[in-house]
């Protein structure tokens, strides 16, 4: 077990680079990519479960870890490891790879080899974001996850792909570019890319304080963009309504969310906290925002995006609270937020599949075509509005809560508004699709209900909403494991925590 | 002392002009009537026999002949062996593309020969006449070339422009160097680094300097001096664009790195700036203009506008990490350009039939491996992480940081965002569906034949070699760095190259 634990992540790394290079070399013939694709998938999601299965709980810092010297000149280092901040978004990412394939089996007809190779691509890239700890590779696979996304959004887009691709590129690629003079700064004044070492050499304070606090803007802001933080959600709509589905799954939200814990709160928690009041204003004003312009949309994709900039927003006012347990609360919520947008994601798929419209409008008494569509969806979006027993309501539970106690509870009132109107709009789609009378559209597409593939993708979902709104402390007593006193993690967290003369 | 015979000094230029009068003999000697293409693969061998021959003088000890006018030391072995790569994959990629007959191809192979050994020499010369004879060499070949398609209208105009434009620059060169040796009484170029600081005078030597730098920069195309590169890669053949955008680049860059660092570092605060303001200058017009292109090697030649400035952004660092990382750019430069052209020359056909971005529409679909080729290579020109062009960007950005040029890192960050945008939009013009008229495109399809195939392969391979593992690389160029600063003993300076540091 020691030989596997101290391999693993590689191993969990290269599993899908090396199925993307199985893809191209077989012919496109007889679902031959779709097998060797979900093969992978599997075999990737099987070897993330490894994780939990041997992390060990209490032990502060990191796990798993392989460090090795990659370039010897700059001093770039093979370093990866898990703590309790990334085990769980590792899993997810390994979660969503298989029953993203499954999603495409039958949607993407045209090219499989292409959409595999990109979509595997992606996934080595994502599971590299949350392992890296050396600055530089971090930096490597965060770039690595832009392309992969923007050429598939280009080939299948629905309407306009390539324009959503662009703005997509764009809109993440150039904070970015602010970003590496951050890290290149660091370096120069530093000599090293590596997390741990700057931390503490950022700890103990030996920079201009000016200087530390661009760094940590631009830091700040490359995440800001991928989240996506109010005012620079632009793109994420576009991307929403244009990109493949299993695409659109794996990437929402939690790239950026994760890093914003990492590597800006992580790396820089005086500038954060300088910054703390503005993030707070700006998440607010992003669950409120989003929450009455879904209101108002007639495209489901874009509804979905912007209750998902919702809920984002809400997660980054439980990570900008800097509390214990809206720390915590946020990581958990990311987690729920990738099970049950991926539902939702799916489920508008399979509709989209059979309809072939996103309008809101032409819906109509779909329930009593789709029962099991139905039955799924009014479970995944009760999940969404944060019902008590499902998933949801854990994590918005404590984000709400440690805002009401330790930050301020006009912010924490505010956003629980975000939470009714949540309610809302997410009733009033399904109401809308749903439910009422027969509308043109549904009378004459004839449609089958859900096969046996797409339940079997949707049922595990439906399963881990219950559960992790059950017994979510099978989770958050390894995610607080990242947050404990003693990993370097968290001090941060921790000693504004007391000396707000907090409580946890 | 010097007990290494001279000629070993210049092998790779020896074997590079026999091979070029063996061609032109052998061309002359053949009856009309036969092919000419086997002398492609003569004129192919020998540059890779040149090519060892670089390499092999690595055992020689570092030093100069012929009465110290060319020197053989790490610095000019680092260029010799690129610039013959370069030329290499070049000849390979006419081999494939040169129309048969009613073209000479045996001058064409011998031209292109002639040149490489223009610039080898150019890059070894330390005597500012033997400077200025190797770039006439190389000039006066790549003027014959850039007008090699007589028949069209463009191909005469591109030589015309070409010429005039590059003769005028060349006398500004010798004026320099007329200057200089008024100042200092020699041309030598260490004597001249002697001497200098202390010149009667001054003015001078700053004349001097200043002259030089126009016709360098000319050569490299940097703004402002760059008004014919758009017009000369249009109407030159693409195969030539391929070479004629790197290997000339590369000899004048290697000059420039010695003008600047071994002859004038007592002038580094006059250089320094001039180099800072053009290094902006030519990304911000090289990208500017490149966004508005309709004809993909006009895009190409702005894109190379752009990338000189990155290049010159090195400048700004500090002695050893910026020559270091100069040289590496210009290898990562000279890969994923040469690829690009080729693919570009497969596509467009040597005569052009579809010249413009448009026409790549649906090129992934057409010929998967050249899409794949193109989208990789475009992907590198970003600056994508596991590619070469990554890390020449990284180098480049890191001296300048090193050097204090913070603002000039930043503004080369922002200008790849904005170059991101026109790479995208060939890449995702690539990717998309073509309407229509499917049935000519597929007969358009272009075949990749084996010298072709081995140039791709080159450029792919050299490509991602720099993105996954430049260390040996990278190597190579700070020893080049440190011969090309020993003359003038300069004080080690805390660059890239010291900056390693063992990682806790």
């Amino acid at each position: 077990v020691n030989a596997i634990n101290n391999s693993i992540l590689t191993w969990i790394m290269l599993v899908p680079l090396a199925g993307a290079v199985l893809v191209t070399l077989v012919p496109d013939r007889a679902k031959l990519p779709n097998w060797i694709a979900l093969l992978t998938a599997l075999v990737s999601f099987g070897l993330t479960l490894h994780l939990p299965a041997h992390f060990v709980l209490g032990q502060s810092g990191f796990q798993f870890v392989i460090n090795i010297p990659w370039i010897e000149n700059p001093a770039i280092f093979y370093h990866v490891g898990v703590d309790g901040l990334s085990l769980w978004l590792v899993v997810l990412t390994g979660l969503l790879a298989p029953i993203g394939v499954i999603a495409s089996w039958n949607a993407i007809t045209e090219r499989r080899k292409v959409f595999f190779v990109l979509f595997l691509i992606q996934q080595t890239a994502m599971f590299g974001v949350f392992i890296s700890l050396d600055l530089m590779l971090y930096y490597a696979f965060w770039e690595l996850s832009l392309v992969p996304m923007a050429i598939l959004i280009a080939m299948y887009g629905r309407k306009d792909g390539p324009r959503a691709a662009l703005k997509f590129f764009l809109f993440t690629f150039i904070p970015s570019a602010p970003l590496l003079v951050a890290i290149l700064w660091l370096y120069a004044k530093t000599g090293s890319f590596d997390f741990i070492t700057l931390q503490i050499l950022i700890a103990h304070g030996n920079f201009p304080a000016g200087a530390i606090y661009l760094v940590a803007l631009a830091f700040l802001v490359a995440f800001a963009v991928k989240v996506p933080v109010f005012p620079l959600h632009g793109w994420l709509a576009d991307t929403f309504s244009e990109a493949p589905v299993a695409m659109a799954m794996v990437v929402a939200g939690k790239l950026g969310l994760y890093s914003m814990l990492r590597f800006h709160i992580g790396l820089f928690p005086a500038q954060a906290q300088a910054v703390a009041p503005w993030m707070i204003a700006l998440a607010v004003i992003g669950i409120l925002y989003s929450a009455c312009l879904a209101l108002v949309q007639r495209d489901f994709w874009r509804l979905l995006a912007f209750a998902a900039i919702s809920h984002l927003s809400l997660i980054t006012l439980g990570i900008y609270g800097f509390t214990f347990t809206g720390s915590a609360g946020a990581v958990y919520q990311i987690l729920n937020h990738g099970v049950v947008d991926g539902a939702l994601f799916l489920l508008l798929g399979f509709l989209y599949d059979r309809y072939a419209t996103s309008q809101i409008a032409d819906y109509g008494g779909v329930a009593a075509k789709l029962p099991r569509a139905a039955a799924l969806f009014v479970i995944a979006s009760l999940a969404m509005i944060g019902l008590p027993m499902l998933n949801n309501f854990v994590g918005e539970f404590l984000i709400l809560s440690s805002t009401f106690t330790g930050v301020s509870r006009g912010w924490a009132i505010a956003a629980s508004l975000g939470v009714i109107l949540g309610a809302a709009y997410m009733l009033w789609l399904i109401q809308r699709i749903f439910y009422g009378p027969e509308s043109e559209l549904t009378r004459s597409t004839p449609a089958r209900d859900l096969q046996f593939k797409e339940l079997a993708v949707l049922m595990p979902l439906a399963v881990l909403m219950l559960l992790m709104g059950l017994i979510p402390s099978l989770w958050l007593r390894s995610i607080e494991t990242g947050f404990h006193p003693s990993s370097p993690q968290a001090r941060t967290v921790d000693t504004h925590f007391v000396a707000q003369g907090g409580q946890r | 002392v010097n007990q290494v015979p001279d000629i070993y000094r210049i092998l790779p230029e020896v074997i590079l002009t026999l091979t070029g009068v063996a061609v032109m003999f052998i061309d002359a000697s053949l009856p009309p009537g036969l092919p000419r293409r086997p002398l492609g693969w003569v004129a192919a061998v020998g540059t890779t026999v040149a090519l060892w021959a670089s390499l092999w003088q690595l055992s020689l000890p570092q030093g100069t002949g012929f009465f110290s006018t060319v020197e053989t030391s790490a610095f000019t072995i680092f260029f010799h062996v690129l610039i013959c790569g370069i030329v290499l994959v070049a000849l390979l990629l006419s081999l494939d593309t040169l129309p048969e007959g009613s073209h000479h191809q045996g001058e064409f192979y011998a031209l292109v020969v002639f040149g490489a050994v223009g610039m080898c020499l150019l890059t070894g010369a330390v005597e500012l006449l033997v400077v200025f004879i190797a770039l006439e060499i190389s000039s006066i070949s790549t003027y014959i070339l850039a007008g090699y398609r007589k028949n069209t209208g463009r191909g005469p105009e591109a030589a015309i422009k070409y010429f005039l434009l590059g003769s005028f620059a060349t006398a500004f060169l010798l004026y320099g160097i007329a200057l200089i040796f008024g100042a200092t009484g020699t041309t030598q170029i260490y004597e001249v680094a002697h001497l200098a600081p202390t010149a009667q005078n001054h003015s001078f030597v700053l004349a001097g300097l200043a002259l030089m730098l126009v016709g360098i920069l000319f050569k490299v195309s940097a703004a402002p001096f760059h008004i014919w590169t758009p017009d000369v890669y249009e109407g030159a053949p693409a195969p030539v664009v391929a070479l004629l955008s790197t290997a000339p680049k590369a000899a004048a860059f290697a000059l420039l790195l010695r003008v600047v660092y071994e002859m004038f570092p007592s002038l580094h605060a006059i250089w320094s700036p001039l180099l800072w303001i053009v290094a902006v200058l030519s990304m911000t017009v090289g990208n500017l203009a490149a966004l508005r292109q309709e004809n993909a090697k006009r895009m190409l030649a702005y894109s190379s506008i752009a990338h000189a400035g990155y290049l010159l952004a090195a400048f700004a660092g500090l002695g050893t990490s910026g020559i270091a990382a100069a040289s590496f750019y210009i290898a990562a430069y000279a890969a994923m350009n040469v690829g690009i052209f080729a693919v570009i020359t497969l596509v467009s056909g040597y005569d052009e039939r579809l010249p413009m971005i448009d026409d790549f529409r649906g090129l992934i679909y057409r010929s998967p491996l050249l899409g794949g080729l193109l989208i990789f290579f475009l992907a590198s020109l970003v600056g994508i992480p596991f590619t070469g062009g990554f890390f020449g960007k990284f180098y480049s950005f890191s001296a300048a940081v090193d050097g204090g040029a913070i603002a000039l890192a930043i503004i080369g960050l922002l200008n790849s965002g904005l170059a991101a945008a026109y790479y995208l939009r060939v890449a995702l013009v690539a990717a998309q569906r073509s309407p229509g008229k499917s049935a000519e495109e597929t007969a358009a399809a272009p075949r990749v034949g084996v010298a072709v195939g081995a140039a791709l392969f080159f450029a792919v391979a050299a490509t991602l070699i720099l993105g996954i593992a430049p260390g040996e690389v990278l190597r190579a160029a700070e020893a080049g760095a440190h011969t090309l600063q020993a003359p003038s003993a300069q004080a080690t300076n805390p660059g890239l190259s010291v900056a390693q540091q063992p990682n806790p």
